[in-house]
């Protein structure tokens, strides 16, 4: 019963609705239109307002990189950035890598390599090692871990993200000098 | 976090503007510091001004024949731009130590060295905190200091700036190129950061209606013998308990020039120009270094949890300056 009261008091607002514009976010190739408070964090966007909940919400402060996604083909942390803050760049998630029933190589090597463990951190850590590919910087095995260290796997399967990574690395042509 | 307002700023007169006119009005630039301390309320600004499409984020050549980092040039951009890469080895490695990857592809050069100190008493609003609300205390002092301040310290807060490429900007000399409603002007890295003193919430001396534009190097990049030494709980990813950035000049093994800057120590990084001087024409040697170290801490005082900051402080300094002249076998 004290439910059903709260939620009418909530349909008839004491105070005035909270300001909000109406953005246009490019999602994985296509236009969304959204009615958006200045404050819900591009993360938030993602999951609450496009559905799309592949990327996920870990801490919320830009420390475990679960939120990570591509934006202008960086990785960034989804969480610590406003929806309003990423209009007219180009924003790829988890749910935009593969193409139709084609995986991304990354997805497959996941796969292949058992790195894949909870849903939880995965799907930044796929984000987040495109990133590390295509920003072309690690050239070591102790680069590629510094350069992922940015995702916190709280299983402890980083040996078997490490392998995916490089053998998409190697398959791109980067080699191993150690 | 609270209700605000957005605006993104088109040009630099409407951003300074919209500064003068909000009250409570704040910048955001990569936004990784202000939304983090936002969304635990102890950043509220009324209304948010986008200043990221302002054009400060190019790498120039400036006028002293160093460079030029626009304020909102990235971490990740400065870093890894090819001509720090070759003069200025020190920054690259400050600022690759800083963060993570995600973070630093989105954090600015002018907001990482405004970000706030990571004091747990200051994340919390439910304790009494100077630095976040002036006159209400400091629970650090008598509480979990672990990562506080060693130097420079006072009653009213012994709190630590966090930023890693503050230190190295520190020791390379660089300016802070700053413009407001009177005009532009040019702050000393040295003197951009303040100590607590009795007015621990302000962090710097630039003025609540300035924004930074950009940051300057000198030509000289010390980008022979250089390093930052970051000791911290984890191997990446985690603040500095204490790091070290050292540039110098060598001819063999006795120096001719040298810079030191601490950082994880105290509320600014923390550069004593006398100790640099004092090695000038000195060997490198453990006996040299030793000394230096010890200046370099004279007058650091520990907290309870923080006690061991001092020690580890100076044998840093020892390793920082060996692995710079390249001669770390002397240890
Ligand atoms: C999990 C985590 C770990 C981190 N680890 C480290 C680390 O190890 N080392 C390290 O050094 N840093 C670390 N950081 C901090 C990070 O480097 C900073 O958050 C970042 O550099 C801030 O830059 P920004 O552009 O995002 O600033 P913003 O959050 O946009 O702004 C910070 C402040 O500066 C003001 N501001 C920004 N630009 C200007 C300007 N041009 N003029 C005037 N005012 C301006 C804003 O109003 C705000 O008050 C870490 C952060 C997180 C979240
Ligand atoms: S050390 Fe400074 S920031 Fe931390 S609780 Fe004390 S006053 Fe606040
Ligand atoms: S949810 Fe963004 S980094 Fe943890
Ligand atoms: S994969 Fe999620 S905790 Fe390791």
């Amino acid at each position: 019963m004290e439910k059903i009261a709260e939620k009418g008091a909530l349909d008839k607002p004491v105070v005035g609705l909270p300001p909000t514009h109406t953005i246009t976010l490019r999602v994985n190739g296509s236009e969304k239109k959204l009615q958006l408070a200045p404050w819900v964090s591009l993360l938030d966007a993602l999951r609450e307002y496009l559905h799309l909940t592949g990327t996920k919400k870990g801490c919320d402060h830009g420390q475990c990189g679960a939120c990570t996604v591509l934006v202008n083909g960086t990785r960034i942390n989804s969480c610590l950035t406003l929806a309003i803050m990423e209009e007219g760049n180009d924003i790829v998630t988890i749910e935009g890598l593969a193409k139709g029933d084609e995986l991304h190589p990354m997805q497959t090597a996941f796969i292949e390599h058992d790195a894949y463990q909870c849903g939880y951190c995965t799907p930044g850590q796929i984000c987040s090692a495109i990133g590390l590919i295509s920003e072309g910087k690690a050239k070591t095995t102790e680069e590629i871990k510094d350069l992922m260290s940015g995702n916190i796997c709280r299983c402890g399967a980083y040996t078997n993200i490490l392998a995916a990574v490089q053998e998409v690395w190697q398959k791109e042509g980067g080699d191993i000098n150690e | 976090m609270n209700s605000f307002t957005y605006s993104r700023a088109e040009n630099l007169e409407t951003a300074l503007q919209e500064k003068t006119t909000s009250l409570e009005g704040r910048f955001i630039a990569g936004g990784t510091n202000l939304l983090d301390l936002m969304k635990v309320n102890v950043e509220q600004p009324s209304h948010v001004i986008d200043i990221r499409h302002l054009p400060f984020n190019q790498i120039t050549g400036n006028d002293a024949g160093g460079l030029r980092l626009g304020a909102l040039a990235t971490n990740a951009e400065t870093a890894y731009n090819e001509q720090i890469e070759n003069r200025y080895p020190l920054l690259v490695k400050a600022i690759l130590a800083g963060a993570s990857a995600q973070l630093r592809n989105r954090a600015t050069n002018g907001g990482n060295s405004l970000q706030r100190t990571r004091c747990y008493y200051f994340y919390d609003t439910a304790t009494a905190c100077n630095k976040r609300e002036p006159g209400s205390g400091c629970s650090a002092i008598n509480g979990f200091n672990r990562i506080h301040a060693i130097l420079g310290t006072s009653e009213s807060c012994i709190a630590v700036h966090p930023s890693d490429m503050a230190v190295a900007l520190a020791a390379l000399d660089a300016t802070v190129k700053v413009t407001g409603p009177n005009g532009e002007r040019t702050i000393p890295f040295l003197e951009f950061h303040r100590l607590p003193g009795n007015t621990a919430h302000l962090d710097n001396n630039l003025d609540p209606d300035e924004i930074i534009t950009s940051i300057d190097l000198p030509a000289k990049g010390f980008a022979e013998y250089n390093t930052y030494l970051k000791l911290r709980d984890r191997a990446s990813y985690a603040f500095a308990l204490v790091s070290v950035a050292v540039g110098l000049d060598l001819e063999g093994t006795i120096i001719k020039e040298a810079r030191l800057a601490l950082g994880g120590v105290a509320h600014k990084p923390w550069r004593l120009p006398e100790v640099e001087a004092s090695l000038v024409g000195k060997e490198v040697n453990l006996e040299n270094l030793k000394n230096a170290a010890n200046a370099l801490l004279a007058g650091a005082k520990g907290y309870g949890h923080n006690n061991f900051k001092i020690e580890l402080a100076k044998r840093a300094i020892v390793r920082a300056i060996l692995q710079a002249a390249k001669m770390e076998d002397l240890t």
